[in-house]
This record gives C-alpha cells, structure tokens and sequence, in this order.
C-alpha cells in the first residue's frame, strides 16, 4: 500500500499527542503529572486550536479524570487520558471500575516511579503496580512504538469480543522527553484504521435503557470476573491480527515481543545469553548487543511489548533454546519475585527440564538512576560466568 | 427462630456464559425482580378501623410497598417491605405496629 508517511521530530510525549490528534477522541479528561504533562498540554494546544473536535475536560484530579472517561465511555464517547506515577496510583480504584465495566478507554503512561519517596523520574512501579486490574498492557521502546501502540490499543480495548481499557506504557522523560524522527502516518489513514467507536449499551440510549456499573453480590460477581479473564486473554490473538492490519499500513511488525540478535527475528537462532528487558532499556541493550556480537558473543535480547495479557507459552518456546537468561526489571514487587522476571520464571517453569533455562533476576533504574551500556554488560558478562545467585542483583546501585 | 435468607427467589443464577458483560443490567424495572421483602424480620401491622387515611406511610415508605386503592391505605406490598419501621414512626395517630415476624411466607395482606 502507498501510504505517504512524513517524518516529523516528536517526543514520545508528542507522538502520543499527535496520534491522540489523529484518533480526534470524543472526550480527553486529565490532569497533569510530570512527565506526561507534555501529551496532555499538546493536546489541550490542539483542543484550544480547534484542529479536534474533542470535549477536553480539566479535572481536579486524576481519580476524575478517569471517572470522567469512565462515565464518557459508557455514554458511547472514545475517550482517553493520560497519567503515570502518584497519578495512577490515584486513580487505582476506578482503573478496577473501567475494566470492570468493560469500557475501552486508552490510557498513556509515562512511566515515572510511585512515591515515596517523591520521585519524578522513570521506573515501572506505577504501571506493574496495576497490572492486575484487567487493563491490557502494551509498553513501547521509542517514540515511534508509542505513536503506533496507540492505535493498536484503541482497535485492541474497542473489539467487541474484548470490550476492556488499555494503557500505552513509555519511559517518562527517556522516552517521552527525548525528541527523535518520527514516522508519522495521514490523518485519514488513522482515522480509517481506528473506525468509529460502537458501544453496544450506552447510556444515551434512551430507547433500551441499561444500568451500569451496578452493585454484584455474592451471586453473580464471581461470574463477571470470569468473563473479563476470558476477554482479556482473548486480547493476545486480537493483537497479533490489529497488529497485522497495522503492518501492512506501517511496514512495521506488532509481535508479542521482539527478538533481536543484531538484528530482529522471528526466533533465537544461536544466542546462548539473553536479556528480557522492557520500553527505552531494551534500545540501549540493543546497543550492548550489537556491540557483545561484534566481538563473537553470542548474545541476544527480548523485549516484551504485550504485558497483559502476558503471553507465557510463546514466550517460553522463545527462551527454550536460551540456556542462560537475565530479566531486567525496572521495579521491585517488594518482598516478592521482581514483576517481569516472576512472569518469565513462570513461563519457563512448563519447559521440560533438559530446556529450561537459567534465569537471573535484575532491578535497575529505580527513581530514574540511569542504565548505562556497562550496566547491561555487567548482567551480560554474570551469565558467561555462569554466577547466578537467588537474591535479585542490582544494576547501577551505590551498594 | 428461624431466618431465612432468600435472594433471588425469582431467579435461577446463569452461567457466566449467559450474562451480559461488566454486571450491566440490560433492562429496566429489574429492581422488581428482586423481593427485598426477604430482609424482612419485622412486619408492619395496621389498625384499618383507626386508620385515617392520612397517607403518610405510603408517602414516607422508602420502598413504596404501602399501597394506595381509590385514595385510600389498601395494604402493604409484603415482598418488598423491608421492615425498616419508618411507617410505624412517622404515623400521626399511632396506629402502625410493627410485629416481630417469624417467616409466615412473603404473602400480601389483606
């Protein structure tokens, strides 16, 4: 397909504003917090320039800002919003409402550390703190990730087999600060492959009156969860098909996760050492990577980009060639198995014992500490030495 | 004594493979469904010959299960009265009494 793509100089907080552009939602509710302000305040740039017709609705905090996407939504309105941090922690009530209503609203994360400490800068704890709550969750390396996950989101949380919200994680100032080439697409090319948002009750419907978000006893509340499990593990075939549909507008592939031995893959041809590394770390393992190969290691990367639903078999049978592993986490789950190493341990956990590899748990970058190319060197060089230990190491930690 | 809970006496609980998604009610009214009057553990009793038709009860209920015949106190709705005793409270000349049940059947009184 001949599609004219422009390139424009984004931040990741910019390229999820313009793709917000693009989509032109019906109702954006937000409220600001460091680092995602950017998206928002461009937006409101756009709202205030009438180049959407978006009801933009200034509210007094982030718990309302997504009760007025929730209640939007419900009335048959697209809606977004944006938050990360103490942000989304104040809206983790009504994350739980939105997915149990089953309302397709889009959320971008510029993932920043949960206090306290107070910290503006980026690690995952907000976005991993939630991500039990029902939300598909789909986590972008660059800007131009963030750009297209935002319309895979809004296809993926509005199939009607799926009916549930999604969030659109980025790294708070690396990723959405940091201005690079984007590659954008025409306004009517998204508008096409986005469509129009059809709730089936609504709560404008006057003609065939519903309630929603009532009260569930004992009785039936067991059996509405069972039905959001179901839709949300639907979310990770429906991915790879919107995801397909993407590609052949983009020329970029959407899969589960990306494999990268110097360059991408559908598979691990030879690496021995891997890393699981998610959003802006995995570009600069990349790097590492590139750099280990040159020199004959044989090394490689994972870079997850579906969260939730998780895909555990397919990333097992990813890793069961892998004989030595280490998973980067941007976050601790305190007092339990770092979040995207439990997840992976998990996954390997089914492999049969002559091809489950050796797993190694990192935390890295909390409160934005920064992860240089030697930091990923050092995990690498830990797995040629074969030094696994029990405890979760630290990348970069004054220890 | 005895209580008994009844919820959903009218209903047979589908499969999660039946409802519709979120807990959304798709149709309206189906709070009638519902026969409150199960919470029940105290009834309301009128005196009909003292009774002067004030309509206070009807209009102080909060179920609405005092019912109202050619303007007058006609009966109590018994499966959605809930016993709360607001009727007893608020009547003017003191004729609403309301007596501890002992589950005689959710049954309208005449």
């Amino acid at each position: 397909m001949n599609i004219k793509k422009t390139i424009k100089a984004l931040s990741g907080c910019g390229a999820a504003a313009y793709a917000m552009r693009q989509i032109n939602p019906d109702v954006v509710s937000a409220y600001p917090i460091t680092p995602q302000t950017p998206i928002i305040e461009e937006f409101a740039q756009f709202v205030a320039d009438g180049v959407v017709d978006t009801e933009m609705i200034s509210v007094e905090s982030e718990h309302s800002a997504l009760s007025a996407a929730v209640g939007a939504s419900a009335s048959g309105a697209r809606a977004m919003t944006a938050t990360c941090s103490a942000g989304f922690a104040l809206m983790w009530e009504i994350l739980g409402v939105a997915s149990g209503m089953r309302l397709p609203i889009v959320m971008h994360v510029a993932n920043r550390a949960l206090s306290g400490p107070i910290n503006i800068h980026c690690d995952h704890s907000d976005s991993m703190g939630g991500r039990d709550l029902g939300w598909i969750q789909i986590y972008s390396e660059d800007a131009q990730e963030a750009y297209e996950n935002t319309f895979l989101a809004v296809r993926l949380s509005e199939h009607p087999e799926i009916m549930l919200p999604a969030m659109v994680m980025q790294d708070g100032f690396i990723t959405g600060h940091a201005v690079v080439n984007v590659e954008v697409l025409p306004d009517s090319v998204v508008q096409k492959f986005v469509g129009e948002y059809k709730l089936k009750y609504s709560l404008l419907d006057i003609k065939n009156p519903v309630t929603l978000g009532p009260l569930e006893l004992p009785d039936s509340y067991f059996e509405t969860a069972k039905q959001r499990e179901d839709a949300i593990l639907k979310a990770k075939e429906k991915y790879l098909e919107i995801g397909r549909d993407l590609s052949n507008i983009t020329g970029r592939n959407y899969p589960l996760f990306e494999i990268y031995e110097g360059k991408t893959k559908e598979k691990f041809e030879d690496s021995e050492m891997v890393i699981i590394a998610l959003n802006s770390t995995a570009g600069t393992a990349k790097a590492v990577v590139d750099e280990l190969r040159s020199k004959g290691k044989k090394v490689g990367l994972l870079k997850p980009r579906l969260f939730r639903p998780f895909p555990y078999e397919e990333i097992a049978n990813a890793l069961a060639s892998v004989p030595k592993i280490a998973v980067l986490d941007r976050s601790y789950s305190f007092g339990g198995n770092a979040p995207l190493y439990g997840e992976v341990k998990n996954a390997v956990y089914d492999l049969s014992s002559n091809s489950k590899p050796q797993l190694q748990s990192y935390v890295f970058g909390l409160g934005g500490r920064d992860i240089f190319e030697r930091d990923i060197k050092q995990a690498f060089d830990d797995l040629e030495r074969n030094s696994f230990s029990r405890q979760i190491r630290h990348l970069n930690l004054h220890e | 004594m005895l209580i008994h809970y009844e919820l959903r006496i009218t209903q047979k609980m589908k499969s999660y493979k039946e409802m519709p998604i979120g807990g959304i009610i798709d149709k309206p009214g189906s709070s009638k469904d519902y026969k409150t009057g199960s919470w029940r553990v105290q009834n309301p009793v009128r005196d009909t010959e003292k009774c002067t038709n004030c309509l206070f009860c009807f209009n102080f209920c909060p179920e609405g299960a005092w019912k109202i015949k050619n303007g007058k106190i006609s009966h109590v709705d018994l499966d959605y009265c809930k016993g709360c005793g607001i009727c007893e409270k608020i009547c003017p000349v003191k004729v609403i009494k309301m007596e501890r049940e002992f589950r005689r059947g959710l049954k309208n009184q005449d």
